[in-house]
């Protein structure tokens, strides 16, 4: 096992761990716990009356588009991390590249921001 | 170095630079009021950056360590898609504002997307190819659904999103075999690991067929070729036009940049796939438009059959072939352009109608607008003596030449049966029931439009004004 | 079998089973659960690759970002996925031929598999000895391949704008909070002193 892998054998024991308590708590509430369900106790609490209908409601679409925004930025972030670690080797090319590609999305950026995409309402 | 390598990609810097201080001033000076700025100042951009292109001698360069060629074929193709964007961009103001779709992100997502097709055009690694192909499609499936009120044009955009990443999905999935097989995603690399065997090694071969399937999909070439009617028919009309054409001339030129870059050792290995291609897409248009009651539909599969065509110009697999199929792109392009500036216009008490019927008798109404479509239509169909006539010998040529007579054969019954409902139209217009008529009016773009490139299916039998040899030098870059 | 061995296995195996769950699974909500788990048992094949920013990457951004970005959507589509999972069946015969196809077409390719003879000396970012996954990788993308990079700066710009062209709409007649507003009202603007005289009213 190389050096690489075995910095990670802790992650691993970790989420060997996590995975058998995680199993067992399951288990121990199948297994131990007092159960006499009947219909009217697992049906859904309505203070007195029958369900209207379904919980489920339809999500706004504005949720959608913060999400997505967040993505992208996400993304921005995430090419942001090499550049850090590698940011003495990449010299002066390195360097404004990255300011170029951050230029590109402020573009954006302030492109929703004066669409106002960024305000709820 | 980067100096230099800036150089090279200087057309697709502008454009992208211009696209994003277009952004700029769309958000912060113009609202959509004002874009119609925006719609000129564009196609003026476009069409600047293909006369540069086109009058700049340049030789063959290559930049970022061969991930960008630029070389004849490259500049020919982008100035075909650079002044097709301009002129259907151009045309689609006035259908945008009569439909209040008028927004200032439609010229800036078009100028972003033809950014992506000179990128794919001139992609010489399996990289820059597919970052080119997803900044093209990823615009294209916005426009497809720039009508978002209606069901019709989301559902255009969805479909096209959908099929359109699964496509690139299987491109990529090619493209990974053969970086596992080469070692390497430049082009002259895996051309010289593939060179040396009679054969392509199984790996190779299996990941070139799935890069072909995928870029069949961007083509609309059967059997792949299922979005093609509907995302046409529900995307707004010049979002159609605009798909008819330069993203067509965009995809078809990075299909000869792979095969003849990346895979010209072993040409008997893949003009296989791209025969069945070609002979699958000239029947399927061929019989399949026949039936169609909608014009949008009808140039669907019009267009189906057209890249039919033009893949048999690649099936042959030498320069004669590709300078034929460049040639045929041109025609097919022009064409498009024409019957597009007709069909954007037509209307009938304001409302857009696209049903095939209202053209009946159309002849009466508008005899000069008549004539000019119906040589559009002869040209389409490929009737003698005009140039969608002489396209189509070319490609014929070609395959011949290369010993594909059966092919041969299919493309011309496929023609006359495809034949049938260009000449259909042609009949409605002149020998139909009479009906109310449609709107007179068309803005002079169109009608400019509609006239040159008539005009070009007329004159270009005298001289096809040096696009052939040009296209014979671009073909010969391809392939030395 | 060592540690890496029984990581590989166990990796993979919950990687396909929970990529089988996501398309058989009822409810659309545990298809994305499930999908979170193929995401990071996939990045776990990542780690054991050597490729530990890919994998990183596939948890900050697929597992917190796209995975809730799926829920959204899941939860935005007024879709009856009952109903559409009666169609399952109906599609089923198709979709297992063309899976089956794929598979034999994979199974041909990895029983046939060679290299080209020179495909180590043809590989162009291979990482230097001594230096991190994650700092390899720095060193080429923003000067070696620093055309990619920007070219996917752009396509994160078409992503943006498409986003807000296909879904952002203006409403008006509500009620907008204008922070400069706010900040320029001080009193002598909106506030009127009145001296009241005793038993008289204004």
């Amino acid at each position: 096992m190389d050096g690489l892998l075995r910095a990670y054998l802790p992650v691993l024991v970790f989420l060997g761990l996590a995975i058998i308590i995680g199993a067992v708590l399951l288990l121990a509430a199948v297994v131990v716990a007092v159960r006499h369900p009947d219909a009217e106790k697992i049906s859904a609490y309505e203070c007195g009356f029958n369900a209207f209908d379904d919980a489920r409601m339809k999500f706004d679409v504005r949720f959608y588009l913060v999400s997505i925004l967040f993505i992208i930025f996400d993304l921005e972030v995430a090419f942001l991390f090499p550049w850090a670690v590698a940011f003495k080797d990449v010299g002066p090319l390195g360097f404004w590249s990255m300011l170029v590609f951050l230029a590109v999305l402020t573009v954006g950026f302030s492109y929703e921001w004066k669409k106002g995409a960024l305000e709820w309402e | 170095m980067i100096g230099t390598d800036l150089t090279v990609i200087l057309p697709e810097l502008v454009l992208a630079l211009y696209a994003m201080a277009a952004l700029l001033w769309g958000a912060f000076r113009g609202k959509d009021a004002e874009a119609p700025l925006l719609f000129w100042l564009t196609p003026l951009v476009m069409a600047g950056l293909g006369l540069w292109i086109a009058l700049e001698p340049q030789a063959t360069a290559s930049a970022f360590h061969g991930g960008f060629v630029s070389d004849t074929f490259a500049r020919f193709s982008k100035v075909v898609v650079l002044f097709s964007a301009a002129v259907v961009l151009l045309m689609s103001a006035d259908y945008l504002k009569r439909n209040k779709l008028l927004q200032f992100e439609f010229p800036i997502l078009i100028a972003l997307s033809v950014t992506g097709m000179m990128m794919m055009i001139s992609a010489g690694d399996l990289m820059s190819l597919y970052m080119g192909l997803e900044l093209q499609s990823l615009a294209l499936y916005v426009i497809a659904a720039f009508r978002r009120d209606s069901a019709r044009s989301t559902e255009a955009g969805l479909k096209y999103f959908v099929l359109g990443a699964l496509s690139s999905g299987i491109l990529l999935y090619g493209a990974s075999l053969i970086y596992g097989y080469a070692g390497t995603t430049s082009f002259a690399g895996i051309l010289a690991a593939a060179k040396g065997e009679a054969h392509l090694s199984l790996g190779l071969l299996i990941g070139l067929v799935f890069m072909i399937v995928g870029m069949a999909f961007k083509v609309s070439s059967v059997p792949f070729h299922m979005w093609t009617p509907d995302v046409y028919e529900g995307s707004p009309t010049p979002v159609t036009a605009f798909f008819a054409t330069a993203p067509k001339v965009a995809a078809m030129a990075m299909i000869a940049r792979l095969l003849f870059d990346a895979f010209g050792t072993a040409t008997g290995d893949w003009t296989q796939i791209i025969a069945l291609l070609s002979f699958l897409s000239m029947v399927l248009g061929a019989f399949a438009g026949i039936g169609q009651k909608d014009i949008k539909r009808l140039m669907a599969y019009s267009s189906i059959g057209h890249m039919g065509y033009a893949f048999l110009g690649l099936t042959a697999g030498t320069a004669a072939g590709v300078q034929a199929t460049l040639i045929y792109m041109v025609v097919y392009v022009t064409m498009n352009v024409g019957v597009f500036a007709f069909i954007l216009n037509m209307e009938r008490d304001g409302q857009p109608v696209t049903e095939i019927s209202a053209l009946n008798m159309y002849s009466e109404v508008e005899p000069l607008r008549a004539a000019a479509l119906m040589v559009l239509m002869f040209s389409l169909a490929g009737v003698p003596p005009l140039v969608g006539f002489f396209a189509k010998l070319f490609v014929i040529q070609a395959a011949l030449n290369a010993g594909w007579v059966w092919l041969s054969v299919a493309a011309m019954l496929a023609s006359v049966v495809a034949a049938y409902y260009y000449l259909r139209i042609i009949y409605l217009m002149y020998f139909g029931e009479k009906q109310a008529p449609l709107d007179g009016s068309m803005p002079a773009i169109h009608w400019a439009a509609l006239m040159v490139a008539a005009f070009f299916m007329l004159a270009g039998v005298v001289s096809m004004f040096g696009v052939d040899t040009w296209a014979g030098a671009a073909a010969a870059s391809l392939l030395n | 079998m060592g540690i890496t061995a029984v990581a590989f296995y166990l990796f993979a195996l919950v990687s396909v089973v929970s990529g089988l769950m996501v398309v058989i699974s009822r409810n659309p909500v545990h298809s994305v659960l499930w999908l979170v788990l193929a995401f990071f048992s996939s990045a776990g094949l990542f780690v054991l690759l050597g490729a530990e920013f890919v994998a990183m990457l596939l948890v900050i951004v697929y597992m917190g970002a796209v995975a809730v970005l799926f829920l959204f959507v899941v939860m935005m589509l007024d879709v009856d996925f009952a109903e559409l999972r009666g169609q399952l069946a109906q599609y089923l015969p198709l979709g297992l031929l063309i899976g089956v196809i794929l598979l034999m077409e994979l199974g041909l390719v990895f029983s046939q598999w060679s290299f080209a003879p020179g495909h180590v000396a043809a590989r162009a970012a291979v990482t230097p000895e001594g230096v991190t996954n994650t700092a390899a990788l720095g060193q080429l993308i923003y000067t070696r391949y620093i055309y990619l990079f920007q070219a996917s700066g752009l396509i994160l710009l078409v992503a943006m704008i498409g986003a807000i062209v296909l879904t952002m709409r203006h409403r008006t007649n509500i009620k907008r909070q204008d922070i400069l507003e706010q900040i320029y009202r001080d009193p002598a603007a909106s506030m009127d002193l009145k001296d009241v005289k005793p038993g008289q009213g204004l």
